[in-house]
């Protein structure tokens, strides 16, 4: 059985259908990416999946849960977790706090036992600093560790996002153009650390434009345009399908040529 | 003059109790409240009316004040609190001016007069009628409240409320039950706002809808933002200064709520963060002692 499945999956705002009956299943243990020009509705898609938008029509089952209309927060409590295209950190927070916000719903102790700190809590909190820090060090920042999260490089914050949405050991984590703003270099360890949490067992979604990337890392891609799933299949499939080409080809003629070629 | 000092200085703790609660609510769970008043009106007549119609003890007085206005809060939070948009502030105004109202407007409220003759609290036989007992029970209320609230906020609740203040989307992604939270602070602020005015209902035994209106709450969020929003220690000063101050210049009286409005707009523009924002009530000083001599 699929971990995550969308049946007919449709928003609307208005009269603009963002995303129009896309129906999908992600595998577990696999990594699929979700490739498509610029308002294809990729973002939308994210947020309906994780539970940011209400769906105007269509169905969402995650790990057997019929998730459509859940919360954000029941939905990770079955798994699910994300980043952002604009990342959320929380600025006021330091480093190392905003991967214990991200372990929020693992916590060892009980929520009033937690107001009698004891040596029982401080033990329990040790031990989620502990891990917080191997987070941080698997994604290169354990030296960053107790600076204020919003004086991190872009790249940084982007792999602290990544560090936070471990931390809630998800089954399924979307990631929202990871690679988005980093040069190639930090492109490279995006893709290694990535490839690294596929051996581990995480299911990965991802949104990206990097095509270098997305061809390496996924077996699958879901191909969206203007709200309509126009393909899928193996990196070298989509490659050479005649309707995806020309969606970026009809996008890279209107945007005047950003260069994204597949 | 012993007897004054002693009267601001109970003044002080009621009203660090106020900021350090309403604090909770602005600072750390990020939502404004704007009718903090009404909870600490709400504890001091059910308090009051209890001890004088019932003759109930003073313990259980407090404890129904407090169960009492965080029961209203409740009430009040949760169609409120499980919307993102910021409800909270217009919904706590008007509550502000309803129980304003309704305190004015009841018979058994005693109307504009107010009640008379709340009898001082009296715990296990011991009267807390003598100034410097009151001051001690004051005292110790207010350092139990400050530590029940520094445990919330450097515990993991503590963490999830800063999320959802910060970014509240993100910290429902992140498994934070945001609607859930937030209900749960209000209710808490609002029943040790009842608690408050349970002991300033004894303390000062007779009370009136004068003190529990919009100028009230208006005065403890100045403590609030004055001391720094999501610091404890901040509101303590806060309370300090703003109970002290206007005893200081009591002859400008009549220029009170000016020179507030005066003061907090200089302070959002010299030092939005206010005087302690950032800081936190610490015992770490103390830590370190215990690790000196061990």
């Amino acid at each position: 059985m699929s971990l995550l499945s969308a049946e007919s999956l449709t928003k609307s705002f208005g009269g603009v259908v963002a995303v129009n009956e896309v129906s999908f299943a992600v595998q577990e243990g696999e990594i699929l990416a979700l490739i498509g020009p610029n308002g294809a509705g990729k973002t939308t898609c994210f947020n309906l999946i994780s539970g940011l938008l209400p769906p105007t029509a269509g169905r969402l089952t995650f790990a057997g849960h019929d998730i459509t209309r859940q919360p954000p927060y029941s939905r990770a409590r079955l798994g699910l977790a994300r980043t952002f295209q604009n990342i959320q950190l929380f600025g006021g927070m330091s480093v190392v706090e905003n991967v214990l916000a991200g372990m929020h719903l693992h916590q060892e102790v009980g929520p009033l036992a937690a107001l009698f700190p004891g040596r029982r809590v401080r033990r329990a909190e040790a031990r989620q600093r502990q891990r917080a820090r191997e987070l941080l060090e698997l994604v290169g920042l354990a030296h960053r560790a107790e600076l204020p999260a919003d004086t991190l490089a872009y790249g940084e914050q982007r792999r602290l996002e990544i560090a936070r949405a471990l931390a809630q050991e998800p089954r399924l984590l979307l990631l929202d153009e990871p690679a988005a703003g980093l040069n190639p270099r930090e492109t490279e360890d995006l893709m290694a650390l990535l490839e690294k949490l596929g051996g581990l067992g995480i299911t990965l979604f991802l949104i990206e434009h990097d095509m270098t990337l997305v061809m390496a890392l996924s077996r699958r891609i879901l191909v969206l345009d203007q709200g309509r799933l126009i393909a899928h299949g193996s990196p070298r499939e989509i490659r050479q399908n005649p309707r995806v080409i020309a969606a970026y080809l009809g996008e890279e003629a209107g945007a005047g040529g950003e260069g994204r070629g597949l | 003059m012993t007897a004054y000092l002693l009267h601001l200085a109970i003044l002080t703790g009621i009203h660090i109790i106020l900021a350090v609660s309403l604090n909770l609510i602005i600072g750390y769970a990020g939502q404004v409240s704007l009718g903090h008043a009404a909870f600490y009106g709400i504890g001091a007549y059910v308090s009051a009316l209890l001890a004088l119609h019932l003759g109930l003890p003073f313990p259980a007085c407090m404890a129904a004040a407090g169960l009492a206005a965080g029961f209203c809060g409740l009430g009040l939070g949760l169609p409120t609190l499980r919307l993102k948009e910021d409800y909270l502030a217009i919904v706590t105004l008007g509550f502000g001016v309803i129980v304003d109202l309704i305190l004015l407007n009841l018979e058994i409220t005693g109307g504009p007069d107010g009640l008379v003759g709340i009898p001082a609290p009296v715990i296990f036989g011991l009267s807390f009628r003598p100034q410097p007992r009151f001051l001690a029970l004051t005292v110790l209320l207010t350092l139990l409240v400050l530590t029940l609230a520094a445990a919330l906020v450097r515990s993991y609740h503590g963490r999830a409320l800063r999320a959802i203040r910060d970014h509240e989307t993100t910290a429902q992604v992140l498994g934070i039950n945001t609607p859930a939270y937030k209900i749960a602070v209000f209710t808490l602020a609002a029943a040790l706002a009842g608690l408050a005015g349970s002991l300033y209902a004894h303390y000062i035994t007779f009370i009136n809808p004068e003190s529990f209106g919009l100028h009230t709450s208006i005065l403890v969020l100045s403590m609030v933002i004055l001391g720094g929003m999501g610091s404890l220690a901040g509101s303590v000063a806060g309370a300090v200064i703003l109970t002290v101050l206007p005893e200081l210049f009591r002859q400008f009286k009549d220029y009170q709520d000016l020179a507030y409005g005066a003061l907090l707009v200089t302070l959002l523009i010299f030092r939005p963060q206010g005087l302690l924002g950032g800081g936190q009530l610490s015992l770490k000083f103390l830590r370190k002692g215990e690790e000196g001599r061990g």
